[in-house]
Order: structure tokens, then sequence, then C-alpha cells
């Protein structure tokens, strides 16, 4: 079966859009999304609509840390701008939006695929991948073979010998990377909604469970449409400004 | 025995790092196709990771390679089950059985080293860097096409490395290793021509290069000690085949060939080699070269951007097509423009200027012109004055006169069989009589595999107006295919 894993889609309705467009082109069956469908941009309600009607035809949707803000208490860490943003977010959003983002789950599983938003050593904590060390720590807290992640914005994929070896692989898009059944894999698609490797492609990830193959994605958008309507609804302008540089 | 829909007939080989069956499919779907071969890693008791790592490379890589020169992929099993590969079975023996007849005539020596070279320009193609050519892992087939089997080592561009983090020691065989891989860099496809002149070298000489050292120390001397020169051990190796062996074991990959269709090139076309002091030596480098090279192989590390389609793409043959019929002088400078352009842009290009002296399919050809001149040292005296004003310097130019009654056909074939990437070639404007007769240009750019760019020259102002031609004609025009 082929599963499309989208994650950190931070209210960017151009870029879901031309994710889910070729996802469907591609032939995805299944879909998974791995949070933050909120934060940063301006069309949450959008977004949080087309994800729950994924949700009831079966996608896998689990919690980020800005979907937890919005449907909740703003914790005290987050950053000034980022807490505007949440609140202007909130506002938008209506009951029934709220309620569907208050009740994801922190993790989802399926056959040998654990899907979490930040490190599945402590998903509620939101630590970042951001290396090896946090890699590793992750894949030994899932008995899960391979773990899809969010929460950082670059695409990576980590993988785990039975010896104990970890390594790290900055993937190229558009080419099917064989997943050995005889490690653990930690891959993290890249966000959809705010990409930030200086690329401003969206990202997002193919995995074939039959095969065992993952591909990622790069999918140009109309990041400027996205841009502007950061601007006109009074957003940080450096939301919009970032859109276009991917960073 | 059968494992998954494969029954083991017969045990072909058993190494020290797997064991080769010959399978047939038991639905019986294949009997007219390809034997089959089934390899199965030896991972003994204490499962050595160098041996499972290698296969689970194996089994990444394969699947992705296609082509005449590798085994073609069939199936695998993953390492919950019985780990195997199945891949087409190469008929015949590897090079290993031609080792203990060395020294080989030169001839053969650079036949083999221009059909091995050709497999691994291939590979590289595909982002593939083989890092294990050695004589038992070189075959070929029924039709001359060198076969390299064996991917435990290899390194592919777009799929995670497993051997780099793995391992912290060299990964080769001793004597084909290359300097960068005994400096644990794993991204330079250049090693591959290493090791290949280093099996040149053994062909030719019946000695190792570098010897065949067993520790990490011996293997460090070839970051500074050069091998002695072939010549010196067996005078009969012409000056251009040591020129050739000399700079694929340069130690700075920058100074090896660009490309292993560079060398292909070379080694296919002996009288346009450049000599240097190379070719010359008789002896192994002095003590302060050795001293010079000591210190600088302290700390030398992988470039990151470096990869095997990278090295590639800045290192192209580009084949100048040219007319050097009068009056076409014009279109002869657009031509030196656009090849130029082309070739700047990539530092490793190399620029093959060829031209065609059309010969009669029936009639006998005549050699000389109305002033007794040699026509065939003529067109290449034109080709060397066209060039002259491109200073490109001697091992990055060659000249080439084909013989031929179909220009196209011959330009198209020349392209193909030297790995052309970029044909540039001019075209006579359009007027009735060529659009009947059809131009060479339209047939290259019909014909070849490779990208072609069409230079013309502009039509002449008045004329464009009153056809009513759309602002003059951009030049050159190109055409990518």
């Amino acid at each position: 079966m082929l599963i499309a894993i989208l994650t950190d889609l931070h209210s960017n309705r151009e870029a879901l859009s031309a994710c889910l467009a070729s996802a469907e082109q591609r032939g995805a069956q299944r879909y998974a999304f791995l949070g933050d469908l909120v934060g940063y941009g301006a069309d949450p309600g959008w977004v949080v609509d087309t994800v729950m009607a994924y949700a009831q035809s079966g996608a896998l949707v689990v919690c980020g840390n800005h979907d937890e803000a919005v449907s909740g208490e703003v914790r005290r860490q987050m950053n000034p701008e980022a807490r505007r943003a949440v609140e202007w977010t909130r506002s938008q959003l209506n009951e029934k939006q709220r309620d569907f983002l208050r009740t994801l789950p922190l993790t989802a599983g399926s056959h040998d695929c654990l899907f979490v938003h930040a490190s599945a050593a402590n998903p509620a904590q939101w630590s970042y991948i951001t290396g090896s060390v946090e890699a590793v720590r992750s894949m030994h807290a899932t008995h899960s073979r391979i773990t899809f992640c969010g929460h950082v914005h670059d695409p990576a994929l980590y993988n785990l010998s039975p010896t104990g070896k970890v390594a790290a692989f900055t993937p190229t898009p558009d080419y099917a990377i064989p997943l050995s059944s005889h490690r653990r894999w930690l891959a993290i698609p890249g966000a959809v909604g705010q990409p930030r490797d200086g690329n401003p492609a969206a990202c997002y990830a193919l995995f074939d469970d039959a095969r065992d193959e993952l591909t990622f994605m790069r999918v140009p958008y109309d990041h400027a449409s996205a841009a502007e309507k950061i601007i006109a609804a009074g957003l940080p302008p450096a939301f919009a400004s970032r859109l276009a540089l991917g960073l | 025995m059968v494992v998954d829909g494969f029954r083991l007939e017969e045990k072909l080989h058993k190494g020290g790092m797997a064991t080769l069956w010959r399978v047939v499919r038991t639905d019986g779907a294949d009997s007219t196709q390809a034997p089959l071969m089934m390899k199965i890693p030896i991972l003994g008791d204490n499962n050595d990771p160098t041996a499972i790592v290698g296969f689970e490379v194996e089994q990444m890589v394969m699947p992705k390679l296609s082509g005449a020169h590798v085994p073609h992929y069939v199936a695998s099993g993953d390492f919950t089950g019985l780990p195997y590969i199945v891949m087409e079975q190469i008929a015949g023996n590897s090079l290993r059985s031609r080792f203990d007849q060395a020294p080989l005539a030169c001839e053969e020596v650079a036949s083999i080293g221009a059909r091995v070279a050709a497999a691994l320009h291939d590979l590289h193609r595909q982002q593939v860097i083989h890092h294990d050519i050695k004589p038992s892992n070189i075959m070929f087939r029924a039709s001359g096409e060198a076969v390299l089997i064996d991917y435990g080592l290899a390194r592919h561009d777009k799929l995670p490395d497993l051997l780099a983090e793995e391992f912290r020691v060299p990964m080769g065989t001793a004597p084909y290793m290359s300097p960068e891989q005994v400096q644990h860099i794993r991204n330079d496809p250049r090693s591959d021509l290493f090791a290949l002149g280093a099996v040149l070298y053994h062909l030719c000489t019946g000695k190792r290069a570098l010897g065949n050292p067993g520790s990490l120390r011996g293997l460090r001397r070839r970051l500074f000690r050069d091998a002695v020169p072939p010549r010196a051990l067996n005078p009969q190796v012409p000056p251009w085949l040591q020129e050739v062996i000399m700079r694929c074991l340069e130690v700075d990959p920058a100074k090896r060939y660009d490309t292993a269709a560079q060398l292909a090139f070379d080694l296919n076309n002996p009288q346009q080699v450049t000599l240097t002091a190379r070719a010359a030596k008789i002896r192994r480098d002095g003590m302060a070269t050795v001293a010079k090279r000591w210190l600088r192989s302290i700390g030398t590390e992988a470039l990151p951007q470096q990869s095997a389609g990278g090295q590639l793409s800045q290192s192209p043959i580009v084949v100048a097509a040219i007319d050097l019929a009068q009056g076409s002088e014009a279109l002869s400078e657009l031509l030196r423009m656009a090849a130029r352009r082309i070739v700047q842009t990539a530092p490793g290009a190399r620029l093959a200027c060829v031209t065609v002296q059309k010969t009669n399919r029936i009639a006998i050809d005549v050699t000389v012109d109305k002033q007794g001149q040699n026509v065939h040292v003529k067109m290449l005296v034109g080709l060397k004055h066209w060039a002259r004003h491109l200073q490109l310097p001697a091992d990055k130019i060659t000249f080439h006169v084909l013989e031929a009654p179909d220009p196209a056909a011959a330009i198209v074939d020349y392209a193909r069989s030297n790995d052309v990437d970029h044909i540039v070639i001019g075209s006579r404007g359009s007027s009735s009589l060529r659009r009947y007769l059809g131009s060479v240009s339209s047939q290259v750019v019909a014909q070849a595999d490779c990208t072609v760019t069409v230079v013309k020259a502009p039509a002449p102002s008045a004329q464009a107006a009153k056809t009513g031609a759309v602002g003059a004609v951009q030049l050159p025009t190109e055409y990518n295919l």
C-alpha cells in the first residue's frame, strides 16, 4: 500500500493542496498527517477541515505542538511571534475544528510503522531530532521498525544498524530508497507548509509498505499567494517572506 | 531445494563471502530466458558485520542498475528469512583467469581497459561508484562488453551509504584500492579509475602496481609512493599506454582522467593521447616529490558535494562537427563560439573536433586532391586551424577525420561509440533543395542519443523582413533532445 506522509502543514492551503494533488497523482492509497496542521499560515480553517475529511476516510492524524497550543494552553516557552500566531489562529477556528485538534493522539501506529510529531522518546515534550544522537534516542524508544516524524522542517533519513551504528542521510527528491528490513529507520519528510532547507518547494513523503521503499517528494507551489494572505491577515511579515526563500 | 519460487540446481562457487547457485524458476516461466544465479551470503557464526552490510548494500543498489554492463537483477530475499539475490548468470570466467598469463599483449590490455572503462562510465552515469574494481569482479559477455559484478562496496549518490558510518577502516581490495579509499573517502568516481589503472598495470607488466599490503600503514604508502613505471618492467609497453596507466594511478584524483569515458576515449584512440612526463618516466619519483606528497597526505578530507553524478556532469565529452567546405567560414565561426560556451561551463570538458571525408559507396575514392595533397591530412590541418582560437590545452582537445559515405551516420556512430554527451553542429540555412534532400544536422538531431546543439547563421535581415520572419533569428538555436 502506498502511504502519503505529510507533516508541519502550518495552515498553508496552497502547499497542502499541491502536496495532496501530487500524492493523488502518484496513487497514494492512505494518508498520515504528523501534526502541526496550524500555526504561521493564513488558512487554518481550510487546512483543519481538509485533514478532518481525510481522517474520516481513514487517515492517521497525530498532534503537533502548534495544534496543542491552539486547542489548549499556550505554553510559556513559545516565542512571542508564534504565540501571537497561535492566538490569531484560535480566533479563526470554530468549536468543531478546535475539538478535532484537542482530541488528536500523540502517536499512531500501523504495522511496523510509528507516526509521531516529534521524538518518540517523549512525544509530549516536543523534542527536536536535529542529529544522530536524538535520532538514536527516538529509535530506541519504540519497537516499530520505521518511525515517521516531523517537528524538524528539513527532510532527513536516519538508520540504526543491528550493531548500534547510526547514519544520517539527506535525501534527494523523487528517488525510491529501499529501507532494509535489517535495520531501524527514522524518516523526517520535511515540512509541507514551511520548508526551511533553502528550497521553497513543499515536502512530503510516499512510503510503499509492500516494497519497503520510501520516496521523499518536493512539490513547487504558489508560495506568493500564501505569503500575501499572511500579510493580509496581519500576521508577522517574516512568516510570509520566509516562504519564498524556504527558510 | 526451492526458495521463493527458485529451485537450487547446482552449486557454482563458494567464496569467502557468498555461495553461488544456479537456479531455475519453479513456475517454468523463464525456460527460454537467460540462466539465473542465486547469491547467498555466508554470514558465519559471529554474523560478520562487513558481510551483512555488504550484502544489504548489494540488495539496495542492484535493483537500481540497468544495462549491459551489470548482471540483470531478478529478485531478493531479506534478512527476516533467507537473504539472497537472484540475478542473471554471466557465462564464462572473470578477468582473474587471464592474470596468470600476464604480461599480455598491449593491444589486448588496451582493449580490455577500454571495455571496462565503458562499463564504468555506464555505472557512474547511473550514479554508482563500484569501489571494488578488480580482476575477479570483471566479466565479459560473448559480445565483448564488460560486465561489472559484486556491488557490496558500492555507493549510490541517492541512497544512504550504509558502509560509511558502519566501518572506520578502509574498504576495498588492497592491490587496487585508491588512495582516497584508504582515507575513507567514498564519493569520488575517479576511485574506480585508479583501480582500473592498477588492473591494467598488472596485465601489461605481470606485477602489482602497489603490492598487496596487509596493514593500514602499508596501504597508506600509496598516498605518497608511486608505482615503478610499466615500461621499466616491460619495454614492450608503448609510451602512450604508460601515460594512460600512470594517469589513472595519480594520487590526486584531479590529476586522473575526469571520467571513465575520457579514459575509454584515450584507450580507443592511442594516437590522440597527449604524452607528458608520465610517458617518458623510467623510474619512480625522487624523494623530494615523495616527501611533498607525504606532507599533503596528512589531513585530506572528503568534499561533501562530490558525487558520481556531479563529477560526470562537469566533465562531458563534446563533439564539434565541422564542415570544412568553402563558403562556410561564417558558420564555422559561430560553431566555434557555441563550442567555446559549452566547454567553458564545464571545467572537465573535452572537445573532439570531428569532420567527415565523404567516401563513395561504390566508386573508387580519390585520396589526393587536384593539387596532389592528401585529403585526409588537409582536413586534419583544417580542423586544427579551426580549433586554434579556442586555445584549449592539448589534453582537452582531439581531432578526427571520419571517412564515410553518410556524414550524419558517421557522426552519430562516433558519438555513440565514444560516450559523447553533446554534439554541436552547424546547419546551412533551409533552402527548399535542402529540405527535400534532408540536412546532415537534422539527421544527427533525429538519430543521436545525446544532446545536440544546432548552430545557424542569421538570415540576411532584408530577406527576413520580406518573408515576414519575426525579428532576427536567435543564434545559436539550441535543441535539447
